[in-house]
């Protein structure tokens, strides 16, 4: 029985669809992942790479509905509540056993060679991860706002690794932008792929090649249709078979569908100092035709719920260096003693404790409000604030209290080093 | 389900608080800033006021003595009276900290007697104004170190010692006193007991004169011979048991003092957002910072912080009410919002100029009250301390 042909869930048939999807993810036990990577997509070494854009299946509407569905805000119950739903609970605790038994063993392999497995992908796709934010009818999961659960599984899936997870996070960034804004030819033509069996690399991008990008500002331009400029640190750009772009247009900025398979698509390595599991790539725009998706105000809404997904990911891999240090300072003697005793290693793990506490509050703060489809701008811009700030500093405490042994790559404190640099300056490629 | 929203049904709760706060505490937090010692003699009023505000609610307590835990009533997830006591004390805080303090039968003693007591003393100190006792003149964060002894005798116990820095010490009518049983036994022997003013053996020897929070009274208080009854211990007279009990006071308190760093520091933020905005500097939640002005951007990395201090302290007081061990979120919480509004006290007077250094705004007056917040019940290096002993799995005499 296909998902469409579901009758209409409630809210415990929504946990039992999950679990459906969830049960046929056993498929991540049957993966010999410790090996590394077969097939690169291309070679980062090789700097100035460049390949054209990946073809695109044929995306077409397979029927015509009247309107877009649009998932009505999450109720909120009116009570000060820390706990997750049963649904999201369920769904963290899968996804962290993903993290731990898949990403986090096959991190070092895979930012090395600069590209996440492709049964990694297929696994993760397996998750559901790109059914989180499309509506039932739609062929997704959820009947509600679901930013809240995003966060949370962006967050379980960077205690694993970061670079693997922004490389699995990448298509659902765009279905869940088609599923918000998307009209309703838009939702018929691309949807059915990412809810269907094998889901295509797509990218959400955002960013541009120059000091002080302002999301805001853009120099990519739409005009008469045809997007030209540059897009910087695009995820798995290279093998994308669909695009949603950020590009100016005479009333602000907007997004856009693009099909790659265009000869105006120019795909150039871009590797950087960290997510390099995520294939980062600049792409280029030549006259590349383009479809407006959604508004001027759904842009910034767009950019707003980006950079709570980053947010989620600066929680998780902070609270693998937290979780890494711990041991290694209790174990790790100098003096006589673990140097855990001492106050100032102590504080610094500590600290690290408190501001981490810190930055889950302020984050979920955010996305329960996005959920609830309360105003969200001012939340998202402290957590990023918070999370750019503090992550960084434990990123950089991590190697610290490592010494020497910090710098160097037999343990993974200097891969989330910098990965959390990545957190106030990415935007878009992750969508919540 | 995750919201982190003040409770639907503490809105009317908080609202009344705050205009409170804004109608009363604000009014005179220059006046009795000015004049130290004098009694605020408008709390005795509003003391009435907020008493009727907890005995109205819907376990809304309004201050301090609303941290008593009590086994969930309900199905499901509790917002109790830890909740609102931080709400409403993020209010009146945000009025004036030093007030709050002064506020009669809302004493910190008041919080310890709701934590501990037993069901008949907790009748019986029913509207005792209790202030708190714990510091020594040799004896601050170590307080298993206390020298103030208490000897049994007969049905009483008889007090010796001095204690400093008691909150509210000249003006309650009560005081939570911290006393050893035998000074050999160290932490196990120590005990609390509720000493009544008019107790002879206790005098209140001398006020302190302070850097901010003037409005209220800080005092050194002697007992010298002092005769206590037995039924005013507060908890197990047991050895072997107690040292857990009183400091499980404070996992009910440094919430509620992390709540008064919140209040303080929202009250800075807001006006130098209104006085920076006079200045022409907007601020804007969507552009990146490095297209602000440097002002804006200090701002928001402000506001930051204080959302952080904002929710871990809601956190810690939200984990009492559903019945949650919750030591290492008041302690991350009373950590992050003292050190907090430390800073943003401070650095709102940097930024407002001579407007926010000099006494015609209230600026100048926030960022000293700011400092004993990061001092008192607990300073941010002991809750630094008891954070990292309970990430690391350390005990007090691994990592000292």
């Amino acid at each position: 029985m296909s998902l469409q042909e579901r009758t209409r869930r409630d809210a415990i048939g929504v946990g039992v669809a999950l679990l459906n999807k969830l049960a046929r993810s056993r498929a991540i036990d049957r993966f010999g992942l410790r090996k590394p990577a077969e097939r690169a997509v291309f070679e980062a070494t090789k700097t100035g790479f460049r390949t054209a854009g990946a073809l695109s299946r044929r995306f077409a509407a397979a029927s015509k509905p009247a309107a877009p569905s649009r998932l009505p805000a999450a109720r909120g119950t009116g009570r000060f509540d820390l706990t997750p739903t049963e649904d999201q609970q369920m769904m963290v605790d899968v996804v962290r056993e993903f993290a731990a038994d898949v990403l986090r063993p096959a991190a070092a392999a895979a930012d090395t060679a600069c590209v996440t497995d492709p049964p990694v992908l297929e696994s993760s796709a397996e998750l559901g991860l790109s059914l989180i934010e499309v509506p039932e009818d739609l062929g997704g999961i959820v009947t509600e706002r679901s930013a809240m659960t995003g966060v949370l599984v962006a967050e379980a899936l960077a205690h694993g690794d970061m670079g693997q997870a922004v490389a699995c996070l990448a298509p659902s960034a765009v279905s869940t932008a088609i599923s918000l804004w998307g009209d309703e030819t838009q939702q018929a033509t691309y949807l059915p792929a990412f809810t269907g069996s094998s889901v295509p690399a797509a990218a959400l991008a955002l960013l541009e090649p120059r000091a002080l990008f302002d999301p805001f500002e853009l120099k990519t331009r739409s005009t008469g249709g045809l997007l030209n400029g540059v897009k910087s640190l695009v995820p798995r750009a290279a093998e994308a078979e669909l695009f949603v772009i950020g590009a100016q247009t005479d009333a602000g900025p907007r997004l856009f569908v693009v099909e790659p398979d265009h000869p105006g698509v120019t795909i150039e390595a871009e590797p950087s100092m960290g997510l390099r599991a995520a294939s980062l790539s600049r792409v280029i725009l030549a006259d590349v035709p383009a479809v407006p998706l959604g508004t001027v105000e759904d842009y910034a809404e767009c950019v707003r719920l980006s950079r709570l997904g980053w947010c989620a990911l600066a929680l998780g891999t902070a609270r693998a260096v937290l979780d890494y240090v711990t041991p290694y300072v209790n174990s790790r003697e100098a003096f006589g003693e673990p140097i855990s005793h001492r106050q100032s290693v102590a504080f610094m793990v500590a600290n690290i404790g408190i501001e981490l506490e810190g930055m889950k509050l302020v984050t979920y703060r955010a996305a329960s409000r996005a959920s609830q489809g309360l105003p969200f701008a001012r939340e998202v811009a402290l957590a990023r604030r918070l999370c750019a700030e503090q992550g960084m500093r434990i990123g950089t405490d991590g190697v610290q209290l490592l010494g020497g042994h910090g710098f160097v790559k037999e343990h993974p404190v200097e891969r989330w080093y910098r990965d959390l640099r990545a957190i106030g300056v990415l935007e878009g490629a992750v969508l919540v | 389900m995750i919201n982190l929203e003040t409770p639907r049904k503490f809105r009317a709760f908080v609202n009344q608080a705050h205009q409170v706060a804004a109608e009363m505490l604000r009014p005179n937090s220059r006046r009795y800033d000015l004049a130290e010692h004098d009694y605020p003699v408008e709390l005795d009023m509003l003391a009435a006021m907020v008493d009727g505000l907890g005995a109205s609610g819907n376990g809304s307590g309004a201050g301090a003595s609303g941290v008593r835990r009590t086994a969930a009533a309900e199905d499901g997830v509790v917002n109790g009276s830890n909740l609102s006591s931080v709400l409403s004390i993020m209010e009146m805080c945000w009025g004036d900290v030093g007030l709050l303090l002064s506020m009669p039968r809302q004493g910190l003693g008041n919080s310890a007697i709701a934590s501990v007591a037993s069901d008949e003393q907790l009748k019986r100190f029913e509207g005792v104004w209790a202030a708190m006792a714990i510091t020594e003149p040799d004896c601050g964060s170590d307080s298993a170190n206390i020298r103030t002894t208490a000897r049994p005798d007969g049905d009483d116990y008889i007090l010796d010692g001095e204690k400093i820095f008691v909150t509210a010490g000249g003006r309650c009518d009560a005081v939570v006193v911290w006393a050893t049983l035998d000074k050999s036994l160290g932490r196990a022997a120590i005990k609390s007991f509720v000493v009544m003013k008019d107790t002879p053996g206790m005098t209140v020897e001398r006020l302190e004169h302070k850097l901010g929070i003037r409005a209220s009274d800080t005092a050194t208080i002697r007992f010298d011979n002092c005769r206590v009854p037995a039924a005013n211990l507060l908890g197990s007279a047991d050895i072997d048991k107690g040292f857990a009990g009183v400091m499980q006071t404070f996992d009910n308190t440094r919430p509620l003092v992390a709540a008064m760093a919140v209040g303080c520091a929202r009250a800075s933020l807001e006006l130098t957002r209104e006085l920076l905005s006079e200045a022409g500097v907007q601020i804007d939640y969507d552009r990146p910072t490095h297209h602000q002005p440097a002002a804006a951007a200090t701002y928001l990395a402000m506001e930051a912080d204080w959302e952080a201090a904002y929710l871990l302290t809601l956190q810690a007081a939200w984990m009492a009410d559903n019945a949650q061990p919750n030591s290492l979120q008041a302690s991350m919480a009373k950590a992050k919002a003292g050190r907090a509004a430390n800073d943003i006290t401070l650095r709102c007077v940097e930024l407002t100029s001579t407007l926010g250094y000099s006494e015609h705004h209230l600026l100048e007056k926030w960022s000293r009250d700011s400092k004993i917040l990061d001092i008192f019940e607990g300073t941010q290096q002991i809750q630094q301390l008891i954070v990292a002993r309970r990430l690391l799995g350390k005990t007090s005499a691994e990592l000292k």
